[in-house]
């Protein structure tokens, strides 16, 4: 099974929330729990989208997506950004950006539109 | 008596008053000098102004000239009495520049002028010399009273009295450079022969009036019978005579070198002047009023043919009173002593100021801005020289006696140097009260009056010129001394007026006439000198002690420690202020010109004569002042500023790190709770959803209750409840605690029971919190294969009780111990605690709050916590750091909001 969605997040009550959402919508979907080597599985997996969590421990989710933006064979991946710090000063490069707690249907209808345009 | 017997007196009072002057001065070496700085002995000193002249000259005066002696008398008292004030002022401008001698007054005046003041100095030589050849002379001519033809007089005798005085006034007039010139040896010996010579007279005129004649009815009626004998109609007035003669001694009393020498150079402060303002004119109305009864009785018991002026001693040894003939003779060698020796200083000073240092100065100028050499060339140099001058002066007077023949009436020669010396009245007059006054004008006064005053008095004196002829009716002294006087003024006042003064004596001037204190305003820029030179220089003029305590003491007042102070301006102008004391202010500027390359006068010294300076400098000073207000204001916004800019980026942080901490639960539990309310839900989802949810809300609940009791803990509103517990029951209970809320991991707890139970008195709560929050997070981080905790209990030395608390992990990092008790300081762990990173935070609060503190102990092997109490808790200390405001308990509503508006969108 291809992934659809790779989810870097680390409060685990929030990944499974997440995973559970989009299995139903039946969406493949991995979980990365933190900063460090989340570019690496991004490769490694080639999902067809990215959930990413801004604050993140090791690297953070925006030294992550400035890395993604660079690559050129990653600049293109439609990426979702999660938030706990509101929506002011967000880093640039984000297709997508939901902040916490952020309502299950708003979810899913942004993750089926990014993966419908990809 | 024989002279022999008389000379051997002499010697022995002048040795009694050279032990008098040396004990003087070393009292006040020894700072003892204040019970002599008395207003008593600054007036007797002041009565040097009574020489050997008066003391036998009146009287021959009166004999010659009737009333007209009583002018010599009637100046002073006038100036005295009338014009203290003036006196005043002269003394408080002196004082002001540390003024050495008319001389250096003068050329001080004149921008101080070297070659005013070398002048001055010419005069003072000149007019001075006449007058100690009369002292000579009337001790010479008082020994020859005594002599008979068996005792003769012994020859050269004017010799042995001249040596015999410059010996005692080099030995006390130059012992030293003292800063301010003042001699209180000295001044106590005059004081002393001031009334010797006063008691002296005195005892004449009483044997006198009730010794030889019937009381004072018959010396009045011989006065009476005398004065018409004399011309026929009474003693002629000639108004010319007196007008001139009143006019001289006036001046006399203030510019002759030794009255300005005891007038000014030894006031210790003007205010010595009220006392002297009447008992001066009191002292030369008992000296006078006695001297016609003597004259009147003198000339008509004595033979004819008697000199006049040795009626006060052939009065006495002609009726055979031996004893009071010798008190007499002492009186009039006390006079004309104290008249030699305060001459021969003040002049010396003057001559070597003024004529020596400035002709050595010239001829050795590389001498001083190289290294010194000899460390005291200059002071030794300076006191030699004085020395020289004192032997030339007094051996000039000596000279004057021997070419005069020994027989000119003394009056005359007392009035030639008087007129001679008051060739300065016009300079000094016109520089105390008209700034107009210049230089140019001063020199050209000065020259004129002087070269009329040499031609037609000085020498016709000397006989080497014939008496001026003046027109008929006209007194050919006081027409000569008018005449000098009238050139003298005018020229000053034409020349004054035509010149333009330079920068330099505008300063002085506006200095001297408004009798303010000469302003610190020498160039502006840095100095060229060092202060190591001007040390050097003083060292070698004071001796290094002196200076090095100057020096001290102005680096002192400047704040500063050592010995080399900032050459200021105003630390630059004191000390040539305090060379000038030394030195004379023309070679004080020369000197500091030489030696710092000070030159000329700047535009800043212009600025201060202009006359609106000294308004001007107040304006600038005020608005100096509000500026200086201004900018310490401002920094103090800028300091106000930044601080506010700091706390709020802190705030921003702070509010997005609890924002942050509030939002991860709120997500799982809205995402979960909307999963339960969908119908077709399985229920052992459902089951599991709610136990997540309930688990997010209680990691939020214990967010916000650490919130609360940060919040609380920071505004030092938390209540103490102190008690006495056992420490083993509080660590049991936070093992037990902990245990609980761990997982269920194994952990080895190592202890040492018996040393646990210590009683400590403290808040139990707070420290078991702490102790459940240190252990806790032990088992949380502690990622050891075989996890243990160590807990090890002391007393400390100071009574308090040290808890640590160890795992062996792999403890903490260098960087993150100082990150550990900050607020959200959760390191970065992959693991999660759980928790929001405020527990050390508020373990760190607590402690404070108990007087205790909570400190990571590094190189323990794993992560180790000490908990130090103090013997009890000192909740006061916690009381007082509420004015310490911390930013947490109003943010604490803060953030509440921002969250609250974060997830509306807002």
């Amino acid at each position: 099974m291809s992934v659809d969605v790779l989810l870097i997040e680390d409060e685990p009550s929030i990944a499974e929330a997440v995973r559970f959402i989009l299995t139903r919508d039946g969406w493949g979907c991995e979980q990365w729990p933190e900063g460090t080597g989340a570019l690496e599985r991004i490769r490694a997996l080639a999902p067809r989208m990215l959930i990413l969590d801004l604050m993140l421990p090791g690297r953070s989710g925006a030294e992550i997506l400035a890395d993604l933006r660079a690559d050129p064979a990653l600049a293109a991946l439609p990426v979702l950004l999660l938030s706990a710090r509101g929506t002011a000063n967000l880093p640039p490069g984000a297709d997508r950006v939901l902040p916490k707690p952020f309502a299950n249907a708003d979810l899913r209808a942004v993750v089926r539109e990014l993966l419908e345009q990809a | 008596m024989t002279p022999e017997s008389l000379v051997a007196a002499s010697v022995a009072y002048v040795a009694l008053m050279f032990l008098l002057a040396h004990a003087a001065d070393r009292a006040a070496a020894a700072g003892r000098w204040r019970w002599m700085d008395r207003p008593v002995i600054y007036t007797l000193s002041l009565s040097v102004y009574c020489s050997a002249w008066t003391f036998y000259g009146a009287v021959g005066y009166a004999s010659r000239s009737g009333l007209e002696f009583l002018t010599i008398y009637l100046g002073p008292g006038i100036v005295f009495s009338g014009a203290w004030w003036g006196l005043r002022r002269l003394v408080r401008v002196a004082r002001m520049h540390r003024v050495t001698s008319i001389a250096d007054l003068i050329s001080s005046r004149f921008g101080k002028s070297a070659g005013l003041a070398a002048l001055v100095t010419l005069i003072g030589v000149m007019a001075a010399t006449p007058y100690i050849a009369l002292q000579l002379q009337s001790v010479s001519m008082a020994l020859s009273a005594f002599a008979t033809p068996e005792h003769a007089l012994p020859r050269n005798v004017s010799v042995w009295v001249a040596l015999g005085l410059a010996a005692f006034a080099i030995l006390f007039g130059t012992r030293n450079l003292a800063v301010d010139e003042r001699h209180h040896g000295v001044v106590i010996a005059i004081a002393v022969e001031a009334v010797v010579k006063l008691a002296a007279f005195v005892a004449v005129g009483v044997f006198v009036i009730w010794g030889i004649a019937d009381g004072p009815a018959d010396v009045l009626a011989r006065i009476d019978r005398m004065s018409v004998s004399a011309g026929g109609e009474g003693w002629p007035i000639n108004p010319e005579r007196w007008f001139t003669l009143i006019l001289l001694s006036g001046a006399a009393v203030m510019v002759l070198p030794r009255m300005f020498h005891v007038l000014v150079v030894e006031a210790s402060d003007e205010d010595r002047l009220r006392q002297a303002g009447w008992a001066f004119p009191a002292y030369l109305a008992l000296m006078s009023f006695l001297v016609l009864p003597i004259a009147v009785v003198g000339a008509d018991i004595l033979p004819k043919g008697a000199n006049p002026d040795l009626y006060v001693l052939d009065l006495p040894l002609s009726q055979g009173r031996e004893a009071l003939a010798t008190l007499v003779f002492l009186g009039g060698f006390s006079s004309a002593m104290s008249m030699v020796v305060v001459s021969a200083i003040a002049l010396s000073t003057m001559m070597a100021n003024h004529w020596l240092v400035p002709l050595w100065l010239r001829l050795r100028q590389a001498a001083l801005a190289g290294p010194a050499r000899a460390p005291e060339d200059l002071g030794t140099l300076m006191l030699n020289a004085r020395r020289l001058a004192i032997l030339a002066i007094i051996g000039a007077g000596w000279l004057y006696h021997r070419m005069s023949g020994g027989t000119s009436a003394l009056a005359a020669m007392g009035t030639v140097a008087f007129s001679g010396m008051a060739q300065v009245l016009p300079a000094l007059v016109a520089g105390l009260l008209w700034r107009g006054a210049t230089r140019r004008g001063a020199i050209a006064g000065v020259v004129g009056g002087t070269l009329i005053w040499t031609l037609l008095v000085f020498l016709p004196s000397l006989g080497l010129l014939a008496q001026p002829a003046m027109p008929a009716g006209i007194d050919p002294f006081a027409g000569a001394v008018l005449l000098a006087l009238a050139v003298n003024l005018l020229l000053l006042v034409l020349i004054s007026l035509m010149d333009f003064p330079e920068p330099a004596e505008r300063l002085q001037s506006l200095s001297f006439v408004h009798a303010v204190a000469p302003d610190a305003a020498p160039g502006d820029g840095a100095p060229a000198v060092q202060p190591e030179a001007l040390l050097t220089l003083a060292g070698r003029l004071w001796g290094n002690d002196h200076a090095l305590e100057t020096f001290r003491r102005a680096a002192e007042s400047q704040g500063k420690g050592g010995y080399l102070p900032d050459l200021t301006p105003r630390f630059l102008a004191d000390f040539e202020r305090l060379l000038a004391g030394t030195v004379g202010a023309a070679t004080a500027a020369a000197l500091m010109t030489r030696v710092g390359g000070r030159g000329g006068v700047t535009v800043s010294d212009l600025m201060e004569v202009a006359g609106e300076a000294s308004r001007a400098r107040e304006d600038n000073r005020r608005l100096e002042n509000t500026s200086a207000e201004l900018a310490r204001t401002a920094a103090m916004l800028r300091e106000s500023n930044e601080k506010l800019t700091a706390l709020s980026a802190q705030k921003d942080a702070f509010l997005g790190q609890i924002s942050h901490e509030l939002r991860t639960p709120m997500t799982s539990i809205r995402a979960f709770s909307e999963f339960l309310m969908e119908p077709d839900l399985p229920t052992e989802e459902r089951a599991r959803f709610a136990g997540i949810i309930h688990d997010e809300a209680g990691r939020m609940t214990r967010l916000l209750d650490d919130l609360l009791d940060l919040s609380v803990l920071e505004a030092g509103k938390a209540r103490l409840k102190p008690g006495v517990f056992n420490l083993h029951d509080l660590i049991e209970r936070a093992l037990a605690s902990a245990g609980a809320a761990a997982s269920g991991r194994d952990f080895a707890i190592r202890r040492n029971i018996a040393a646990e139970h210590l009683p400590v008195i403290t808040d139990q709560d707070r420290l078991l919190q702490v102790l459940i929050n240190v252990i806790t997070n032990a088992r949380k981080y502690c990622s050891a294969e075989a996890p243990q905790i160590r807990i090890d209990c002391r007393r400390s030395p100071d009574g308090g009780t040290e808890i640590d608390i160890a795992d062996n992990g792999p403890g903490i990092s260098a960087g993150n111990q100082a990150l550990i008790f900050e607020k959200f300081a959760r390191l970065n762990d992959p693991a999660r605690a759980g928790g929001a990173g405020l527990g050390l935070a508020i373990c760190k609060e607590i402690m404070e709050f108990l007087g205790g503190s909570i400190a990571y102990l590094p190189g323990q092997g794993g992560a180790c916590f000490r908990i130090s109490l103090p013997p009890r808790p000192r909740a006061g200390r916690k009381m007082m750091k509420m004015r310490r405001v911390k930013p947490f308990g109003n943010l604490c509503m803060a953030c509440c909001a921002k969250v609250v508006m974060d997830s509306r969108g807002l």
